[in-house]
This record gives C-alpha cells, sequence and structure tokens, in this order.
C-alpha cells in the first residue's frame, strides 16, 4: 500500500480529504505512482503531468523522504519507506507566488 | 418576472450573482472553485442551466467544469451520474484535453508563432480564456485558447478538436500581448450559422464563412503604430474585444490595445470611431441590447499604466455608433480610483431598460439598469475580476 499527499487544490478537484492509499504492483516509481492515481482519480489526469508527454507540471514538485526526487528520472525506484506505506509520497505545488 | 444571473469569473474563484428583474437587490453565491483562477463561464443560450467554466491555475492546469443545474453544482464534462453515486463517489470527467491538431489528414502540422522578441516559438497550450456555447446546441461550445487557438466540442465539453484552419492564417506572424498569446473572443450568429468571428492578441481579428475550417484576417484598417513595424499589417494587431448587435452582424465593433473602431462589412474593412474618448487604450467593448448603434466602452490611460484616465472611472456611451461619446460618471468613483476593466469582463442584459455589467480589478462589480445612465455596486470586495457574463432568466 503506498500513501499519497495531494496539495489542496488537487483534493478538492478529486473530493478526497486527507492522504490517498493505492495498492500498486511492480516496482513503486513516481511513473507507477501517477498511473494508479490517476486511474483512481482520472479527473487528475493532466493536473500532476502532462498528458500527453507524461512530463511533470512545471510547478509541481514531489518529495520522498524529505528528499526532492523531481528531478530523478520518473522509473527510478522509490525509497523504501515509500514503497512499504512508512512515508508518503508528498505531490506539492511549487512555493513560487504562492 | 424575469431574473438576472450573472456569472462572475475571479483570480480566486467563480461567483454567482442573482438578482430579479428590478436588479436592485442581489445575492452572492460563491466562491466556487476557490483559489483556482476562473478565466470565464458562460450559460448556453439553448439551455441557460448549463453553464461551462474555465478553470485554471498555473500550478495544476486547465480544468473544464460543468454546471446542467444553473451553476448549484459542478463536474467536469464526462462525468456521469452514477460516478457520483455511494459514499466513494467523485466526478470522473477529465475535460481538460486541449492538443493542437497535428495531424496528416488536416495537413495542419504543429507550427511555430513568434515570441515577444520576435524568435519563433512552438505553439504550447497554457489555458482556455474564453468559452462560448453555441446558440442553438448546449452540447457544443467553442473554446478560445492560449496559445492562441480555436477548439469545438460537440459532446458538452467532454472532448475537444482544434479547429487548426486558424493557425494556417499567417500565425507564424502572431505574437503575444501582455496577457499571452490568448484567444479571447468568438462571435457567433444565429442569421449566419456558418460565419464566426474570432480575435486575438496579438494577432487580429479572423472571419471564417464556412464554420471554422478555413479562415483569413480582417483587420484591413487597423493602424498599429508603435506596436508593429509595419503599422497597417494583415495580423499581429493586439485587438482587444470585438462585439456586435446580434440583428445586424455585418456591423462590428472593436477595442483595439489603442483606437475604437467599427466595421460595416463584416469586417472587409475598420474605421476608427475614437472620437472624443478621453482615451481611446481600453479592452471591453459592448452593444446595448435594443439599440444596436448604441456602444459602451472603459477607457483605460495607457498600455503602460493600466489605470483610468484621472483615477475617475467612466464608461463612455455613444448612441450613433461611435466618435461621439458622452461619459457615464454617475455611481462610479471619480477620484482614485486606479482600477482595470479586463476584456471579458463586461456585459449587458436582455431586459428594458437593459442593465449593462462590468468587474474591476479592484474585485467590484458595478451594474447599471438603466443602459448606464446611473450605476451602483453589486459587490465591492471579491477577488479581482477576470470575467463577468449575464444571462437574462425568464
Amino acid at each position: 500500500m503506498i500513501r499519497v499527499v495531494l496539495p489542496q487544490h488537487l483534493r478538492t478537484l478529486a473530493r478526497v480529504s486527507g492522504k490517498i492509499t493505492l495498492e500498486l504492483a511492480g516496482p513503486v516509481t513516481v511513473d507507477s505512482v501517477l498511473d494508479a492515481l490517476e486511474a483512481r482519480y482520472p479527473m487528475l489526469r493532466g493536473t500532476i503531468r502532462d498528458h500527453t508527454t507524461k512530463r511533470r507540471r512545471p510547478f509541481i514538485r514531489f518529495f520522498a523522504c524529505e528528499q526532492d526526487v523531481s528531478h530523478e528520472p520518473t522509473d527510478t525506484p522509490l525509497p523504501t519507506a515509500v514503497a512499504s506505506g512508512a512515508e508518503p509520497l508528498l505531490i506539492v505545488g511549487a512555493m513560487a507566488g504562492g | 418576472m424575469s431574473r438576472i444571473r450573472l456569472l462572475v469569473g475571479t483570480k480566486k474563484g467563480a461567483f454567482i450573482l442573482t438578482a430579479d428583474g428590478k436588479r436592485k437587490q442581489w445575492t452572492v453565491d460563491g466562491p466556487h472553485f476557490g483559489g483556482w483562477e476562473l478565466y470565464h463561464l458562460k450559460g448556453s443560450p439553448a439551455d441557460p442551466n448549463r453553464i461551462y467554466a474555465s478553470q485554471t491555475s498555473s500550478w495544476f492546469g486547465q480544468v473544464i467544469q460543468r454546471s446542467d443545474d444553473g451553476g448549484k453544482t459542478w463536474n467536469p464534462p464526462g462525468t456521469k451520474p452514477e460516478d457520483l453515486m455511494g459514499e466513494d463517489g467523485m466526478p470522473k470527467g477529465e475535460s481538460n484535453m486541449f492538443c493542437y491538431d497535428a495531424s496528416t489528414e488536416t495537413g495542419k502540422p504543429l507550427t511555430t508563432h513568434q515570441h515577444y522578441d520576435g524568435s519563433q516559438r512552438p505553439w504550447e497550450f497554457k489555458r482556455v480564456w474564453h468559452l462560448e456555447p453555441s446558440l442553438a446546441d448546449p452540447d457544443t461550445v467553442y473554446a478560445g485558447v492560449e496559445d492562441a487557438a480555436i477548439f469545438k466540442s460537440t459532446d458538452g465539453g467532454k472532448t475537444w478538436k482544434e479547429l487548426a484552419g486558424l493557425r494556417s492564417a499567417k500565425g507564424q506572424l502572431w505574437q503575444p500581448g501582455a496577457g499571452g498569446m490568448c484567444l479571447h473572443t468568438i462571435l457567433l450568429n444565429t442569421g449566419q450559422p456558418d460565419r464566426m468571428f474570432v480575435a486575438i492578441s496579438a494577432a487580429g481579428s479572423f472571419r471564417s464563412d464556412d464554420a471554422g475550417q478555413t479562415w483569413r484576417p480582417a483587420n484591413k484598417g487597423l493602424q498599429s503604430k508603435y506596436e508593429l513595424p509595419d503599422p497597417d499589417a494583415d495580423v499581429g494587431h493586439c485587438v482587444h474585444c470585438i462585439t456586435m448587435h446580434p440583428s445586424r452582424p455585418n456591423t462590428l465593433f472593436m477595442q483595439k490595445h489603442w483606437d475604437v473602431l467599427r466595421s460595416d462589412n463584416g469586417g472587409e474593412s475598420w474605421q476608427e470611431i475614437s472620437g472624443n474618448l478621453p482615451s481611446n487604450f481600453g479592452f471591453p467593448i459592448a452593444v446595448h441590447a435594443h439599440e444596436p448603434n448604441t456602444v459602451y466602452v472603459v477607457p483605460i490611460k495607457s498600455d503602460s499604466e493600466h489605470y483610468p484616465p484621472e483615477g475617475k472611472l467612466r464608461v463612455c456611451r455613444s448612441k450613433v455608433g461611435g466618435n461621439d461619446w458622452e461619459a457615464l460618471t454617475k455611481g462610479l468613483p471619480q477620484q482614485d480610483c486606479y482600477v482595470n476593466i479586463l476584456r471579458d469582463a463586461m456585459a449587458v442584459d436582455q431586459l428594458d431598460p437593459c442593465g449593462i455589467y462590468f468587474g474591476t480589478t479592484g474585485g467590484q462589480v458595478y451594474g447599471s439598469s438603466d443602459s448606464g445612465n446611473s450605476w451602483a455596486p453589486i459587490v465591492r470586495d471579491l477577488p479581482s475580476v477576470l470575467s463577468v457574463e449575464v444571462q437574462t432568466l425568464p
């Protein structure tokens, strides 16, 4: 079980409160977490990464275990603590202008 | 008695203001989508309960929202009623896919346009500036987007397809205005369903006579002395807004970056009608609901200042189709006013006498129920207003 924390505006859009839990089969990477997240919450497609290119939107960042993993290749395995559900993957709106 | 519903888009959400036909007592509902930029909301003329909204964010991109009950509830188009049922119910529509048409079938590969510095950049979708529902079909709606292009949906906003012929109208010479390279105006007309006009900042106005498949520039007579190397170029002009009265579809009025103009031949040529305006710079332009030759603009001092001349907020009205303007000031601040009124932030209702409304970057929405003779604030402290549309309801 993976835990994901969304920024407030995306929680509102998906009409969820608190953390999201996802079941993943296979390697836990940013790609696989986002695939599972978008499958469960289709309205989030395009809000975190581009529909077509799958590139992260410029003002979105990914934090895991107090590390910024935004610039890691998106098929890089996330830390074990995230893969085990001990720590969440934080999807964060960049501070710029906020 | 008729009712009025104002759809107000702001930098931090949407607000719906309602009143009866007297237009004296208003109810304010909102914010909807609090914290998001709501560039534009517009109701379907064919079904006033159907309202489309452009919800956007620099962080999270574009979302289209739709209401089928006059703005009480909203969902992204594509959401089925069963999606919302049960404890885990959620909207499952994903109406935010605006992909420029680069298909070989249409022969419109993704091309480039001018950047601010004159270099070429490929088209890149940023947001929806304007939504224009069809006059006849609630499920058909057009979207004007940044980078400038027009999209069409025929399934209630669930999916969108670009009308790519527009970018063939010398798109390589288009460039961004201060707000970005946006398609902000779409004009439809019942009597000529195949004719459409759009306006783009900074490209100009364009006309289609085949329902949006092909387009040609409609900018003859425009002069942009300080913005373009060739002041009367075919394209590149920073047109801020165009409008028409439905009974006279060949007569168009334009607020350009500088200059107010009119065309009496369906955009074939334009003549300046700025006349005695205190400034010929501004953003919105509107036509009276029952007097096709009565036009409204809001003069703004300049492109580098973006506030009213002398700190006096004036709506200027011409009852003779331009050149001779009177300043309407009763009820509007006549000192220390430094707000702006954006291009989609003025609209008229269909009642008699005609009501006219506008919103400011200071968060005020002003209304007049007597064709502009007098004004009163409906609300004073909303977030910065991006757009105002009116629905006149039975």
